[in-house]
């Protein structure tokens, strides 16, 4: 192709700014896990960029003998997995029933399901109606609220249209029930959509740190994310106490090896990996569900 | 058509009666039926409990038993004297990430189409989708350590450069606190929504591209004159979808961005505000008031935009 010197600086200058962006998009993340990595008295001192000055392996050290970060990672796998199984099995049973143009009822049931997209209780009426459904504190809050999504019903139902009605009908003739069609033949068969909407349900799940922190005071229940909030929201506090009193706390984090800024790094880069480990596999998924997302019906 | 023996079935029972017909079909009613009693329980039943707003409603005698006070508490939200204050914040806030945050992937989108190496793009693209996978508390951890006095890395960078000569605080000054909320919503969604825009640039006829190029067209120009124009179509359905979402000016990047109370001026908006005051001062009545109010509002936004979709020839539903 034949490029004119105008073209070339477009494209030159292009490739630049896209260097740019790449590096603001990934330099906090390197920075959080480069400061993870060094030794907390040292990274008082200032300076640390790109790499390490004095690696240690000491900060994750100290993570990994807390309790209540391991309890809270702990609780974090188990919500996510239970979770997300619970969610994606459920609503593509509902999905399915309402593909169905026998179903009677079905047009009030699309209704009802799609007017809870554009409106709801909103906090307080939700909040109260976990306290009396005597939900608060329990494990199950984080799971059983978010089992039925109308917005994945309205995905898997548009997948689950879009293939053949004659592997629907040859089991049928076979003699295969409506819930055997479903788990023998449809859901084998929905591999893509149900890989998007568990990663999606999934990253949703092992994020959320908002609804624990109002439904859940028991410390030992609470998920990674929400620990890692409260201590992060501590650290702040503490930041602004040494800012007033003269520095003194500074001072104090600077004799110690391992200081609350190397730590709560190293926290939030135990409660990041997860998700770095299962996203570069899902990628060429997700950007499929997106597409469906949007174009929706 | 589909299997004829279902539809036999069908027309079969379209004499019985309604119930009957229903229980012959009790397995789709199966699969349908509990997950709609879910809904009902976990999204209308809250939609009930709205009616509080117009009580004084006590967690004793519930909804139920609550005494009745009208619009008390609407009004009491309208006179109270931080309520100007969190509307100016919403509508900055959410205008400012509309008028930002809109166009940013649009533009990331035309970049990263312009790009010839395909490992490069891929490259860029893996990289600016992944902040849209962390929680807003790892986001927000990451931004209170850029900016932290304590040699953050955007003080350091900034002394390095003799812009400054002390750190700056920029977490506990309400000037910085709309410009840093604003770059980090871009920072961390304006790769993840650029795969839309992304997928409908790849749906343009690449023999407009020669064409163009054999008149002469720059790659400048064949962006202007066939990229944009190809995309406006999906460019506008975004648009109308994001006068919908006016007043959602963002709740945990808000509530996890100003942990500092200084901050309270300029980042109280109506969510956090019905937060605050509803769990956290346990004035539920006043709270979910205060959350109908948003709702009212944005219900009339959205069958705006609605309407403005039908009118554009893009309806939303």
């Amino acid at each position: 192709m034949y490029l004119t010197r105008g073209d070339r600086t477009f494209i030159g200058l292009n490739y630049a700014v896209l260097l740019l962006l790449g590096f603001v998009a990934f330099y906090p993340f390197w920075n959080a896990a480069v400061i993870s990595f060094n030794l907390g008295s040292d990274t008082s001192l200032g300076g640390i960029t790109f790499w390490p000055r004095v690696f240690t392996w000491q900060n994750y050290d100290v993570v990994f003998r807390d309790e209540r970060l391991i309890d809270g990672f702990v609780i974090s796998v188990f919500r996510t997995a239970i979770g997300t199984f619970l969610s994606i099995i459920a609503t593509a049973i509902f999905a399915y029933g309402m593909t169905k143009r026998e179903l009677i009822g079905r047009k009030f049931y699309m209704i009802m399901s799609i007017f809870t997209m554009y409106f709801g209780g909103g906090l307080i009426p939700t909040y109260l109606l976990i306290r009396e459904l005597q939900l608060m504190n329990t494990f199950w809050v984080m799971v059983v609220p978010g089992v039925i999504s109308v917005w994945n019903m309205i995905i898997f139902r548009t997948f689950f249209k879009g293939m053949p009605t004659e592997l629907e009908e040859s089991a049928q003739i076979d003699g295969a029930s409506n819930w055997g069609v479903l788990m023998r033949i449809i859901l084998p068969l929905s591999g893509p959509v149900i890989a998007t909407l568990s990663l999606f349900t999934a990253v949703y799940h092992w994020n959320d740190w908002f609804a624990p922190s109002i439904y859940i005071s028991n410390v030992d229940l609470l998920p990674i994310q929400t620990k890692l909030q409260q201590i992060l929201n501590s650290n702040i506090m503490l930041d602004q106490m040494a800012n007033m009193d003269s520095a003194a706390q500074g001072r104090l984090n600077k004799m110690r090896a391992v200081t609350t800024k190397s730590l709560s790094m190293a926290t939030m880069m135990v409660a990041t990996v997860p998700i770095l480990c299962v996203y570069p596999f899902v990628q060429k998924y997700f950007v499929k569900g997106v597409l469906i997302g949007s174009l929706k019906e | 058509m589909r299997q004829s023996a279902t539809a036999k079935a069908m027309q079969r029972s379209k004499k019985a009666p309604l119930i009957i017909r229903i229980i012959r079909q009790w397995d789709v009613q199966a699969m349908v039926v509990p997950a709609i009693l879910f809904v009902f329980v976990f999204s209308y039943i809250p939609m009930y409990g709205v009616v509080m707003a117009f009580q004084d409603y006590s967690l004793f005698k519930g909804v139920t038993g609550s005494p009745w006070v009208g619009f008390k508490h609407f009004e009491m939200f309208f006179h109270a004297p931080e309520f100007w204050g969190i509307m100016r914040n919403t509508l900055v806030i959410s205008f400012l990430k509309l008028v930002i945050g809109f166009p940013a992937p649009i533009v990331l989108a035309l970049m990263l189409n312009e790009i010839g190496s395909r490992m490069f793009k891929r490259g860029i693209q893996t990289i600016s989708y992944l902040p849209h996978f962390l929680s807003w508390v790892i986001v927000s951890g990451f931004i209170v350590s850029m900016l932290s006095t304590d040699n953050g890395s955007l003080n350091m960078l900034l002394e390095k450069l003799g812009v400054i000569d002390e750190p700056i605080n920029f977490m506990s000054e309400p000037k910085y606190f709309w410009s840093i909320l604003v770059t980090t919503n871009v920072w961390k969604e304006i790769g993840f929504s650029s795969i839309v825009y992304l997928a409908a640039i790849a749906g343009i006829n690449p023999q407009l591209y020669e064409a163009a190029s054999m008149d002469g067209a720059s790659r400048l120009r064949q962006m202007f004159s066939i990229t944009l124009p190809s995309i406006t179509p999906v460019i506008v359905v975004f648009s109308i979808l994001a006068i919908g979402n006016l007043l959602n000016a963002g709740f945990e990047d808000i509530l996890l961005l100003a942990g500092n109370p200084v901050l309270r001026d300029v980042s109280d908006v109506l969510d956090t505000y019905v937060y605050r005051v509803g769990i956290q001062n346990n004035r539920y009545s006043y709270a979910t008031a205060a959350g109908l109010f948003k709702a009212v509002i944005s219900i009339a936004l959205l069958a705006f935009a609605n309407y403005a979709a039908r009118r554009s020839g893009n309806s939303l539903w």
